[in-house]
């Protein structure tokens, strides 16, 4: 049915693999090179997004982005890299030091367990889990942990302020990703991610489930980018204000680290909202057209999925680089008083649909 | 129920502004024609400033060496940091002794380009150029002469 399944080569290699070792070994061994995998396509997927952020920002504000180093600046976000390694690490005296050094693991790590439920085409996928929504809701909300931990340990003004803005902003936001998920959930009838990029063979849910999964999708847009902590919504590291808020006391690789966790935060959460809205790594098929259906499985899944993750990649810079960052009160005003009863009364339209029949 | 309206024409309201805002912003994004960033070292042949630019202060010349400065002083006077010094001397002209114009001594180091001498100026012989590329090795090189050497007042037009 598929041109492109991986199944087969997976499968192949862990055959492979088990043929020569235990199986505890075998679990290991594969452990291991998906880590490796995952960690190569961290820093491939960084180091792009970094540019394309500076790059599409720029050409939001009339201006060119980086243009010196290599064509059009290709080479900006390597050698910022490099200068990023090779600075000084530095350690502040009156800071928790167990604490300030571990705070940036865990939003990595909490990024790291995320990415590992993402489907990237049919079974190229670590885990798949039967309640991938919800595991993957539960592990990203850790990474709030590592910011406040950050706060807290840096001994700072400024950095504990943040931290605590980035505690009442995710703790009120998750609502609304959970629910508009939810939402999704509900039409799909089950959490695992595999079956709900498979349900959308007939058509994408934002297209079945027409005017709620719209709705869910708006919303799940404006709240993620909420719980990433990305601008509008980024007063956990308000420049201006708290001059960087949680991170201001780190230096070197640490810092790097969090940039590196805010930009994967931003990648997970675009390809969650492609896997479950857009159909993931899913054609765009429509019933009835059976040869462009045919057209259409041509494209390699693994193109369908990035390019439907850039997509929405790009809303999100598009939506940072347009408004100006709100005050905590009209960020939790726009959470409890608008986004959750919207929320919930669009849930209960999804629920009736799905009852009904009313959906495609 | 005018609570109920409210909130609702806030949310629209609200949506719609935000739609204003990502045309805009939008509309940017897909005319790169209008970028404004120069790329100043490899488009130096071509960079043209604009008309309002204070690059540096001169002193225009035309085509027979003469200028407009009297050297009456009040540029010096309103120069708050003290970058022009005008140095005059005593020349007979017609049987009579009239005060000229020596050196126009301009500190460019000393410049913050507030723009009060050319302001104040009262027969206009002093404009802002276009020239921005200052840097040199020597503060000294900063201290210019703004009248070429030989330059004279220009001759009053008799009506």
């Amino acid at each position: 049915m598929f041109l492109y399944d991986f199944s087969e080569l997976t499968s192949s290699i862990h055959n492979s693999i088990s043929s020569v070792m235990s199986p505890l070994a075998t679990t290991v061994v594969e452990m291991v090179i998906a880590g490796i995998v995952f960690l190569l396509f961290y820093a491939l997927v960084g180091l792009i997004l970094v540019y394309a952020e500076r790059k599409i920002c720029a050409f939001f504000q009339c201006r060119l982005g980086p243009m010196r180093v290599g064509k059009w600046g290709l080479m900006q976000t390597i050698a910022d890299f490099i200068k990023l390694l090779m600075k000084e690490l530095i350690m502040i005296k009156n800071a928790d030091k167990l604490l300030f050094n571990l705070a940036p693991f865990i939003v990595i790590i909490a990024s790291f367990l995320a990415i590992g439920a993402i489907p990237f085409a049919k079974g190229l996928h670590a885990l798949d889990f039967d309640i991938g929504v919800l595991y993957v809701m539960a592990v990203s909300s850790i990474g709030v942990l590592g910011i406040l931990l950050a706060g807290w340990s840096s001994n700072n003004k400024y950095s504990l302020i943040g931290a605590m803005r980035s505690g009442a902003q995710v703790v009120s936001y998750e609502l609304s990703v959970g629910l508009s998920l939810m939402t999704i959930v509900v039409l799909a009838g089950t959490m695992q991610f595999s079956e709900i990029v498979e349900a959308q063979n007939t058509g994408w849910f934002i297209f079945k489930g027409h005017i709620p999964a719209l709705i869910a999708f708006v919303i799940f847009i404006i709240s993620s980018t909420a719980e990433t902590n990305r601008g509008p919504f980024d007063l956990a590291e308000a420049e201006s204000e708290l001059t960087a808020g949680f991170h201001t006391e780190y230096s070197g690789i640490k810092f790097a680290l969090f940039f590196l966790g805010e930009y994967m935060n931003m990648f997970i959460v675009a390809s969650i909202a492609a896997t479950v809205f857009l159909g993931g790594w899913m054609p765009l098929h429509i019933v009835g057209l059976d040869s462009f259906n045919m057209i259409m499985d041509y494209i390699p899944p693994f193109i369908w999925f990035i390019s439907k993750t850039a997509i929405i990649i790009f809303i999100m810079m598009w939506i940072k680089w347009t408004f100006p960052r709100l005050r905590i009160d009209q960020l939790l005003t726009l959470e409890w008083k608008y986004l959750l009863p919207i929320n919930l009364v669009n849930i209960t339209l999804m629920a009736l649909c799905v009852l009904n029949q009313w959906h495609f | 129920m005018n609570s109920f309206t409210k909130y609702f024409s806030d949310l629209f309201n609200g949506i719609h502004s935000l739609i204003t805002g990502l045309k805009v912003t939008g509309s940017y994004f897909v005319r790169p024609k209008e970028i404004v960033t120069q790329q100043y070292p490899e488009n130096r042949a071509t960079l043209k400033m604009f008309e309002r630019f204070k690059g540096e202060l001169t002193m225009p010349h035309n085509n027979l060496n003469e200028h407009d400065c009297t050297a009456c002083g009040i540029c010096e006077m309103n120069c708050p940091n003290g970058s022009i010094e005008i140095i005059s001397k005593f020349d007979v002209i017609d049987g009579k002794k009239k005060k000229v114009l020596d050196k126009y001594i301009y500190h460019l180091g000393m410049c913050t380009f507030c723009g009060l001498c050319v302001k104040t100026c009262p027969s206009d012989a002093i404009i802002f150029g276009q020239g921005f590329e200052h840097a040199t090795f020597e503060r000294t090189t900063l201290n210019k002469q703004l009248n070429k050497p030989g330059s004279v007042l220009k001759k009053e037009v008799k009506e």
